[in-house]
């Protein structure tokens, strides 16, 4: 609890300040409003704050809570999953063994066991599933039954479960942020992404360039993407030195590529839930819609993140 | 005391599974009738929609929430009628047929409703197989004729039956959504009134997002 480094409590003390910043900001754009039926911005707002709340409770406490914690919104995001799409009666206990798969995955990534993190999901679980519905002997839908959970499984708990991987690698990087330093620069420029994508997209409004892909997304355009590119480079330019052994440069392409990688997740989940006919995965965050709407960029910035630092930075992996 | 324990266990059992296991999501809470006499009713897929409903409601009022739940079923051995009668506080009803001529078998079900209680009622009379709606009993529309100023609420609920279907033991996680609809009221016709309720409640289906389960 008392481990995490000034810059940890610093930088979450900042994100405090911008969501104040943005309180206000929409309390002077809107008026008072009516509290009892907030605008979506409104709400959107009020659910940041329960959020960051909550994420700051979890990661100040200890190593154990933010484990607990990422997994729980892990269960939450393949709940919501497999709650939306088409699945099979016969199957209501494989589905119960993919969430025992949760705790499993999180306990090799805060044991800092990367070789059985690595492959668990990807191998095991990806062979051990279709062989388990095989033997109940029903084949009708069984290809789509197979490939919608493993799929599933990859993006809301292989994926995610790498944000719990950044925090184990407190013992390899020599910076005093450690690994708390590294998930908070994830989780900032991931979650800034998005509103910095949304907002650039609003001010232009599509005048110059126009959608990337319409039929998916409606609302993405290139100069939201482009926009929110450069000023998570820039953000990323500044936030990286302070909470990891990135410097400046690195940073910055770091920060860039979690863009182009939150971008992905937000276009594949939307193609996800177009497909299904529905415009959120759920109600559970109002403003936000489900916790798939919340962590979709997250699902593919996390590894992508990862992976990028642990190639470039983990030069020796201890034990 | 019963009444204490009653409300532990939706405090401390019922009310965290279905906000951390299950997700329970409602449309229009605010239809939901805040005062007796009211009826509710809802198509019936698991056990959990009855403790759902109830679990809707404040812990002060659990009390005066008395779902309407079969004789045979729920008071075929002392610890089920314990269950059943005390913990939850179920009125019995008799849904065996030839049951004893003359007898009302929602004499029970009326008085709770003189009483200023708010019912729970399942029309399907079973909860059948999990997430497919069966025909309507009539047993609602008697009771609206009984009782004809009494609101008769009607309430969609789905994914509970993928959570805990019928013959299973085993809580499986799925999110559920309860959907709320406006109210309705004795129309003078028994199959008149058994009709509207079972369309009031598909009406609110259709605002699902049911995917497939077979």
């Amino acid at each position: 609890m008392l481990g995490l480094a000034p810059e940890v409590w610093w930088t979450l003390a900042g994100i405090f300040a911008v969501l104040v910043a943005a309180t206000v900001l929409v309390r002077l754009i809107e008026g008072p409003g009516d509290p009892a039926n907030p605008s979506e911005l409104a709400s959107r707002t009020r659910s940041w704050w329960f959020m960051v709340t909550v994420f700051t409770i979890a990661m100040v406490t200890w190593r154990e809570v933010s484990t607990v914690f990422l997994a729980l919104v892990s269960f939450m995001a393949l709940k919501e999953y497999l709650s939306l799409i088409p699945t099979r009666r016969i199957d209501r206990w494989v589905i119960l063994w993919a969430y025992l798969a949760i705790p499993v995955q999180f306990y090799w990534a805060h044991v800092s066991w990367y070789g059985m993190f690595i492959v668990f999901v990807p191998v095991w679980m990806f062979l051990f599933f279709p062989i388990v519905m095989a033997l109940r002997g029903e084949t009708e839908g069984f290809l789509r039954a197979v490939g919608t959970l493993s799929w599933g499984l990859m993006i809301c708990v292989f994926a995610i479960s790498h944000t719990a991987m950044l925090l184990a690698l407190d013992g390899v990087s020599d910076h005093a942020a450690g690994g708390a330093g590294l998930l908070l620069f994830l989780v900032i420029a991931t979650q800034f992404n998005d509103v910095a994508q949304f907002t650039w997209g609003k001010l232009c409004k599509g005048r110059f360039i126009g959608r990337i892909v319409p039929s998916v997304s409606p609302n993405k355009t290139w100069e939201g993407f482009l926009g929110g590119l450069l000023t998570i480079a820039a953000l990323s330019a500044v936030m990286g030195p302070f909470l990891t052994p990135m410097n400046a440069a690195w940073s910055a392409l770091a920060g860039a590529l979690i863009a182009v990688a939150g971008f992905s997740g937000d276009v594949t989940m939307s193609a996800f839930k177009r497909d299904l006919g529905v415009k959120d995965a759920s109600h559970l965050i109002p403003g936000h819609g489900g916790i798939l709407d919340r962590v979709d960029s997250l699902t593919y910035a996390a590894p992508v993140f990862y992976h990028f630092y642990f190639f470039f930075f983990v030069t020796e992996w201890p034990g | 005391m019963t009444r204490l324990l009653q409300i532990l266990f939706f405090a401390l059992v019922v009310r965290p599974v279905l906000m951390v296991v299950l997700g329970v999501h409602v449309r229009r809470r605010e239809l939901l009738p805040r005062e007796g006499p009211a009826v509710i009713i809802a198509n019936h897929n698991s056990h959990l929609d009855t403790l759902t409903l109830m679990a809707l409601y404040p812990l002060r009022d659990l009390h005066r929430l008395r779902p309407v739940a079969a004789m045979d079923y729920f008071l075929r051995n002392r610890f089920m009628r314990w269950l059943a009668e005390d913990l939850i506080g179920i009125i019995p009803v008799n849904r065996v047929k030839g049951a004893k001529e003359g007898a009302n078998p929602l004499a029970g079900a009326e008085a709770a409703l003189d009483r200023g209680q708010i019912l729970i009622l399942f029309p399907e009379g079973s909860r059948g197989e999990a997430e497919r709606m069966a025909q309507f009993r009539k047993g609602i529309a008697h009771l609206a004729k009984a009782r004809p100023d009494v609101p008769v609420t009607p309430v969609f609920m789905h994914g509970l039956g993928k959570a805990l279907p019928k013959g299973s033991f085993t809580l499986v996680p799925f999110n559920c959504d309860v959907f709320v609809g406006p109210p309705l009221r004795w129309s003078g016709d028994i199959d008149g009134f058994v009709e509207a309720a079972r369309g009031a409640v598909e009406a609110l289906a259709a605002e699902a997002h049911v995917p497939d389960w077979e």
